[in-house]
């Protein structure tokens, strides 16, 4: 901090003293008044959690796909043109492909560092889609998305769709067998939509599937547009994460008007940006020992060979999978024209399932009428229909994504192809209904054991025999801090419907209600200060008691 | 607030420091009897802070992960160095590929977990406290944004000229159209979509020739129970080659004549068992290359249709509707297999135009 300090006006006058950062600081600050940012950042509070660092990781995967990426530009060639391979990959030599593919290989294969480059870059791209899935699985369990960060949720979700994109686009650069295949299947399901459908493929691909212009305006979206996007978007997250300041897990001491943790300079930088590397070079290790993405195995496009066992790269295995689960024949032509209901049921089911996703907040705070703003994270036990609305979707989200390996299922484990599939089909129908429930009354009985430690004291372990000869189990009072962990959340109960002014009572307001008496009606309320008094009376009077009898 | 552990009518107002505002918590149970906040617990000293000892092995920790990750690059330079890429070798690939990757590693993680040691273990750790401020504005502020909305609209007219308003909108909304116009150019112009998904390169007479080299195929090479992957003979080094093949690929197979249920209209479809079926999918365009000898089944590895060939290819599983368009096929003279015609029906995923 001294250089900051060394940047005010006042001391700047002794600044030959302070030697040249001194001079340098001063010379900034004169130009850019950069000292009001430390003063106002430089101290700035974060709290510490495991949990919170999973943005982290999309934060700086994506620096490090930028990074790479930005190499593998130098040397790529987003051109369908035909050559004849001509590079070190022998089993190839003198095979017809795209310039393209040519390009890729010869990054793979003749260019120092450029399969590393290549790896990393993939192994980036893939821990950036997983790990903002994980991101945001933690915002949603802990109900980070409340008031007043609604909308950074749905700026979220939107850099996740992003991100999703950004795979897409450039698993299809390379213009290898098996994203040739990805946008034949996306063609396909294209055509599918009703009216538009022909035609938006026939631009896309400028003409017929697969076209020679694919891959140049799939670079386009891939290198400048998304990347734009995804760099604005993220831009705009981080300036909320500075205005709400993070959210912390309740604990003593930390409360709606604080936040608890530890200062930017020098903890916080030291370790966000120390993890910044430590990402970086757990994905150059995925890079340097585990092969990705060997396109030279697939060979290059070709609509007629495919292989068994073809999957799309994980995060687009839940559209992938929404297919093959549809049963077959609900596709038909009425007026002229085909209805290809075994496209658009997937796409309205995954549309709805994201749509849906992306409103949370907004439901949830309706049902609730809550205003106020959250700044302490739930455990996600102590929102148990909230937990398990989240679990019912990850449930139906894992269905339709083991789909897209039904076939390596099957072989896999020697079960029919078939019988993956309806069982894969009873997962996502019936399953998100099972987990739901199975996940409130785990819900429902973690915060019973919570109050019960609160109440009664946690087991001790140390048996004791009470003269009459039974034998009782001691427990122990825990303290002040741990238990403040478990009774210090929010309870919510089931809306009264009543009378608006005009002595009616309208619709919305009966929605809100039977929705808010699905949220609210299975509650446990947290212990108050009477009830733990009541409890310690009431053992004391117990143990009393029992003794007394026995004699 | 519950946290806070204070009082019901505190509670409801805790939510905002603004006293003035007071926000509905809307149905959340507000105890007046909750458990208060035991406030922070007291500091926990690490073993570097009471142990000098101990802060000084940290202390050489750090350093030495700092000083690895400084080997680690010069490792990697000299690694690019010393590990070419040999032409055709395709060891030297995975040599080079390793060593840069080691050091890169190296170089990286020591900073990474140095810099995360030196945090943890000997930057000071007390807690630190902020104060949280309503992200509303304050009163001030917010009555002065109304006003300065206010005085623009008074200062320029927006509300009170409507005409010039409205016309604004109007041309706000057009301007983006040509823009929208110009990505027609995304597709050729001249071409109708409809009528070149409506036909292939099949035409009468056109052998069946093996996929990919392209020579033709005789009826007397086609045994009972082979399969064969067929293009048009004309189009290896045809234009639009790729397009073309997207569409006139086809499988052929031979099964035993009293297997094959054939419908009375497509009996001359076939030539002695030997039946041709488009190999695109009918869901979604893959191709279908999976063939079960036994069952006579197809199977699209995409999405798991299954087609059953010895029943006009019939969708017998799976998300597919239709089933394979059956080319029809007939001998030349000289015995090779041709086509009778292109496929009497658009190949392929459905379209929207397509009936």
């Amino acid at each position: 901090m001294s250089t900051s300090t060394a940047t005010r006006p006042e001391t700047s006058v002794e600044k030959k003293s302070g030697g040249f950062t001194a001079a340098a600081s001063n010379y900034l600050d004169e130009r850019t008044s950069i000292s009001a940012v430390v003063k106002e950042f430089g101290r700035k509070v974060f709290p510490d959690h495991w949990s919170f660092l999973l943005g982290e990781v999309a934060l700086y995967s994506f620096v490090v796909i930028l990074l790479s990426g930005t190499f593998l530009t130098f040397f790529f060639q987003a051109s369908m043109a035909e050559v004849h391979y001509d590079g070190s990959y022998v089993p190839l030599k003198g095979v017809e492909m795209s310039a393209a593919m040519a390009s890729t290989l010869d990054i793979s294969f003749d260019i120092r560092g450029g399969l590393l480059m290549r790896q990393i870059h993939h192994w980036a791209a893939l821990l950036f889609v997983a790990s903002i899935g994980l991101h945001m699985m933690r915002i949603f369990f802990t109900g980070a998305f409340r008031k007043p960060r609604e909308l950074n949720w749905v700026i979220g979700f939107v850099l996740f769709i992003l991100a999703m994109a950004e795979g897409f686009t450039g698993y299809s650069l390379p213009d290898d067998l098996l994203s040739g295949n990805g946008l034949r299947i996306i063609d396909g399901m294209i055509k599918g939509i009703p009216l538009v459908g022909t035609w938006i493929s026939f631009l896309l691909f400028g003409g017929e599937f697969p076209g020679t212009a694919i891959v140049g305006r799939l670079y386009t979206l891939h290198i400048l547009l998304l990347p734009a996007l995804v760099l604005l978007f993220i831009a705009l997250h981080l300036v909320f994460v500075v205005v709400h300041k993070h959210t912390q897990f309740s604990g003593p001491g930390k409360t709606q008007q604080n936040v608890v943790g530890y200062p930017v300079l020098p903890v916080y930088a030291a370790k966000a940006g120390g993890f910044f590397f430590i990402v970086f070079g757990v994905i150059v290790l995925l890079a340097t020992f585990f092969t990705i993405n060997p396109i030279w195995n697939y060979g290059p496009y070709d609509p007629s060979p495919v292989s068994a066992g073809t999957q799309p790269d994980w995060y687009i295995g839940f559209a992938d999978g929404a297919l093959r689960l549809i049963p077959p024949h609900l596709e038909f032509v009425l007026f002229d024209r085909t209805w290809s209901f075994n496209i658009l049921i997937p796409l309205g089911a995954l549309g709805l399932f994201i749509v849906l996703a992306m409103i949370y907040p907004f439901i949830e705070a309706w049902v609730t009428g809550d205003k106020r703003e959250h700044h302490i994270l739930d455990r996600p036990r102590n929102a148990a229909t909230r937990t398990a609305i989240g679990a019912a979707g990850l449930t139906f989200y894992a269905g339709l994504w083991a789909a897209a390996s039904s076939d390596i299922i099957a072989t896999h484990f020697k079960l029919t192809m078939e019988g993956v599939i309806h069982a894969l089909q009873f997962v996502v129908i019936a399953g998100p209904f099972i987990a739901y429930f199975i996940t409130k009354r785990i819900c429902l009985a973690l915060q019973k054991k919570d109050r019960e430690i609160v109440l009664h004291g946690y087991e001790s372990g140390r048996i004791i025999r009470l003269p009459g000869g039974e034998y009782i189990e001691k427990h122990e009072p825990i303290d002040e801090y741990q238990r403040w962990k478990l009774v210090s959340y929010h309870d919510y109960k089931p809306l009264m419907i009543r009378p608006n002014s005009r002595g009616k009572i309208s619709v919305g307001q009966r929605a809100r209600a039977a929705l808010s008496r699905w949220f609210f009606e299975d509650r446990i309320a947290p212990p108050t200060r009477g009830e733990i008094e009541a409890s310690h009376h009431h053992e004391d009077h117990v143990e009393i008691e029992s003794s007394h009898q026995n004699h | 607030m519950a946290q806070d552990g204070t009082s019901g009518t505190e509670l409801a107002a805790a939510g905002d420091h603004d006293e003035a505002h007071a926000v509905s918590p809307g149905t959340a149970v507000v105890s007046s009897d909750a458990v208060r906040d035991p406030g922070l617990p007291p500091h926990r000293l690490r073993v570097t802070d009471t142990n000098p000892k101990k802060a000084k092995t940290a202390e050489r920790a750090v350093y030495t992960l700092f000083y690895l990750s400084l080997a680690g690059s010069i490792f990697a330079v000299a690694a690019y160095m010393a590990f070419p890429i040999v032409p055709e070798d395709l060891l030297s690939v995975r040599l080079n590929n390793m060593f840069i990757g080691i050091g890169m590693t190296l170089a990286l993680l020591g900073i990474g977990i140095g810099a995360v040691h030196w945090g943890k273990a000997l930057m000071a750790d007390h807690e630190a406290i902020d104060i949280r401020h309503p992200v509303r504005g304050t009163d001030e502020t917010r009555a002065r944004a109304v006003e300065i909305f206010d005085e623009a609209n008074q200062e320029s007219g927006f509300g009170r000229r409507s005409l010039i308003r409205n016309t604004l909108i109007g041309s706000l909304i057009a301007f983006p159209l040509p823009a929208v116009v110009l990505f027609r150019g995304l597709a050729p112009e001249g071409e109708d979509p409809v009528e070149l998904l409506s036909h292939t390169m099949w035409e009468a007479g056109t052998r069946l020739a093996r996929d990919p080299d392209g020579t033709p195929i005789k009826a007397s090479d086609v045994t009972i129970g082979s399969v064969f992957h067929v293009i048009p003979e004309n189009l290896p080094g045809s234009e639009h080659m790729l397009e073309e093949k997207t569409k006139a690929i086809v499988l052929l197979m031979r099964l035993k004549p009293e297997d094959l249920v054939e419908e009375e209209s497509r009996k001359d479809w076939s030539y002695n068992g030997i039946v041709a079926y488009s190999k695109v999918c009918t869901h979604v365009g893959c191709p279908v290359a999976l063939y079960e000898q036994q069952t006579h089944h197809l199977l699209c590895p995409c999405h798991q249709s299954q087609f059953d060939v010895a029943n006009h290819a019939a969708v017998i599983f799976g998300p597919a509707a239709r089933p394979l368009p059956q080319l029809p096929i007939a001998v030349d003279d000289e015995g090779y297999l041709v086509a009778q015609s292109d496929f009497r029906e658009p190949v392929g995923p459905s379209f929207w135009e397509r009936h």
